[in-house]
């Protein structure tokens, strides 16, 4: 199997903290890799040097066998990198549909001649553009949101819209930063069918995700993280059984009943 | 579901509006505040893209009407150029200006960005009041007419269709952009910056190319001001005339194209209401605004229309009921 992601030696500071500790590990292509670890674990920071939110202290990450260090956000998403966000990021100022549609933006007919003067077949396109989106509000099973406001949703169509979102930029790899968060069982449950859907249509997906059961049923991979380092990684049946990672969790659980 | 372009009613409505209101107007006084109307609605339209849609603040968009109107007046007074290239050339001049202004100016956020671009408005305004040679200094400088070939372009009458004319064209330019994928690019660096950035959309570049959109806006609308009013002085491209121009953007209605019209509209009258109390014109100005923001912070015409519609509280519930049994 190709690796769609390799990241070597990555180490994040954050005033003297590291955050991130030289870590390495490697994404396979249409694999469903998942990123555990309690909390401050440096799992969404993790993330955020992977899509370029942040720059990395140390270390190098490869897409696709190219390096992407110094890249910003759009030139990943350009590349095929997306990803949602832990605290949604939804743009509360639009439609649902229109949403979707800013993820086909590297897509679309970007020419401001056009856009100002509605020429180059601008409607035609924009037709197009918005039926696309639709299809994929209909994929995450949100068809009948189509022309809803963003910010008249529930938070757990809000979840799901940021991943259609996600996808219309057509990535090669998908980040899900705790896709199941705030959910109750059975939206979960949903939520997992539907990152099963979006890995058979062959996008590779990593996902930083808390719910155990989520985690154990649709990874094939599995990377366990404890203050910035690597604790172990392999399949649910490795890690489940692993005493470093049974007293990692349990360890904080001990220390949360006591203090 | 509406495919179709959901605006383009509204712009008919407006063309009606300006095509009786000659009819309705007893005098000239009233033309004139009409044109002086369709003036500021031209900027707010532009400056509504930079505030309202892309949620960049400008304090110092005054500078650029003002550019706009001494650009226009030194090239076709001192130079003795016609009046649409003096425009253009002018209207080209600012965005060059704005495109190197606004890398630096829009890096910066919320009250860094607003004191930014106070501060470039001020300056221009003091270039305008000592580069007395070329701008006539704080006295101002009288203003070629405008001539088409043979033709002067004299009177409010005249003067009436031209500025109508280009108002609906501001308008129309203003619905296309924000209903393509530029448009939503704006609205999606105002929405989230960081998620605008994963979609693909280079938040910096739209930024700029808001400011300069913006900036040619009011570049264009300072130019007719110049050969209409026939005199320029540096009170057009004044702070005060900036925070006004903000004013009705914010009381129209931000994110709203029509909004920026109404606002301009109301604020280009009152001060015509208030002529008798000059002084208190300004402090009127600042209480709009305060109670605006505290009362109506989405401006008079987004509150008005979703009152209009279906009550979202129904809306919410029917939209239930459908998403129970569709996953």
């Amino acid at each position: 199997m190709t690796a769609v992601l390799t990241v070597e030696g990555l180490t994040k500071e954050f005033g003297g903290v590291r955050a991130v500790d030289e870590l390495g590990f490697t994404i396979s292509e249409g694999a469903i890799f998942s990123i555990i670890g309690p909390n401050g674990a440096g799992k969404t920071t993790l993330f955020n040097l992977i899509t370029g939110v942040y720059t990395p202290t140390e270390g190098r990450v490869f897409f696709g066998g190219e390096f992407i260090g110094g890249k910003t956000p759009y030139n990943l998403a350009d590349m095929g990198l997306s990803r949602t966000f832990q605290n949604l990021q939804i743009f509360m100022n639009m439609t649902a549909v229109e949403n979707v549609m800013v993820g086909l933006h590297r897509h679309l007919d970007k020419r401001i001649d056009h856009a100002l003067f509605r020429i180059g077949g601008m409607a035609r396109k924009e037709r197009e553009a918005r039926e696309k989106a639709a299809e994929l509000m209909a994929f995450v099973g949100l068809g009948q949101y189509v022309n809803h406001d963003a910010a008249s949703m529930s938070y757990g169509a809000l979840k799901r819209l940021e991943i259609a979102r996600a996808l219309a930029t057509g990535p090669r790899l998908l980040l899900l930063d705790e896709p199941a968060a705030g959910l109750n069982p059975s939206e979960t449950g949903e939520i997992d069918e539907l990152i099963r859907k979006v890995s058979e249509s062959g996008v590779t997906v990593a996902l930083v995700e808390h719910d155990m059961h989520l985690v154990m049923g649709i990874s094939d991979h599995i990377l366990v993280l404890d203050y910035g380092r690597k604790l172990t990684e392999g399949t649910a049946e490795h890690v489940r059984h692993d005493p470093e990672v049974i007293a990692a969790y349990l360890g904080s659980e001990a220390a949360a009943v006591k203090g | 579901m509406t495919l179709k372009h959901p605006s383009t009613g509204g712009l008919l409505i407006l063309a009606v509006i300006i095509a009786i209101l000659p009819s309705i107007l007893p005098n000239n006084f009233y033309m004139d505040v009409a044109i002086r109307i369709g003036l500021n609605a031209i900027v707010c339209i532009g400056l509504n893209l930079l505030i309202g849609y892309a949620g960049q603040i400008s304090l110092g968009h005054a500078g650029f009407v003002g550019l706009g109107a001494y650009g226009s007046a030194i090239l076709t007074g001192e130079f003795g150029w016609p009046a649409i290239p003096a425009m253009l050339v002018t209207a080209l001049f600012v965005a060059l200006l704005a495109f190197v202004l606004a890398r630096p100016v829009l890096r910066l956020k919320g009250h860094f960005l607003a004191m930014a671009t106070l501060g470039m408005g001020i300056i221009i305004s003091i270039v305008l009041n000592t580069e007395a040679r070329w701008t006539g200094g704080p006295d101002g400088m009288a203003v070629q007419p405008m001539m088409f070939f043979e033709y002067m372009v004299f009177g409010e009458a005249v003067w009436y269709w031209i500025v109508g004319a280009a108002l609906l064209i501001a308008v129309w330019l203003s619905l296309n952009l924000i209903d393509s994928p530029v448009g939503r690019a704006l609205r999606a660096v105002h929405g989230s910056e960081v998620a605008a950035e994963v979609c693909g959309v280079n938040t910096t570049q739209y930024k700029v190319k808001v400011f300069v959109i913006s900036a040619v806006f009011a570049s264009v609308s300072g130019s007719m001001l110049a050969h209409y009013g026939a005199f320029v002085s540096p009170e057009d491209a004044s702070f005060f005339r900036s925070i006004e121009l903000v004013t009705m953007v914010v009381l129209g209605g931000m994110a709203s194209t029509y909004g920026a019209v109404v606002g301009a509209t109301i604020l280009t009258i009152l001060p015509q209401a208030l002529a008798r109390f000059e002084d208190l014109e300004h402090m009127v100005f600042g209480l709009i605004l305060m109670l605006t923001m505290i009362f109506m912070p989405k401006g008079l015409v987004p509150t008005l229309s979703a009152k209009f519609r279906r009550s979202p509280v129904k809306v919410e519930a029917e939209s239930e009921a459908q998403g129970g049994g569709a996953t």
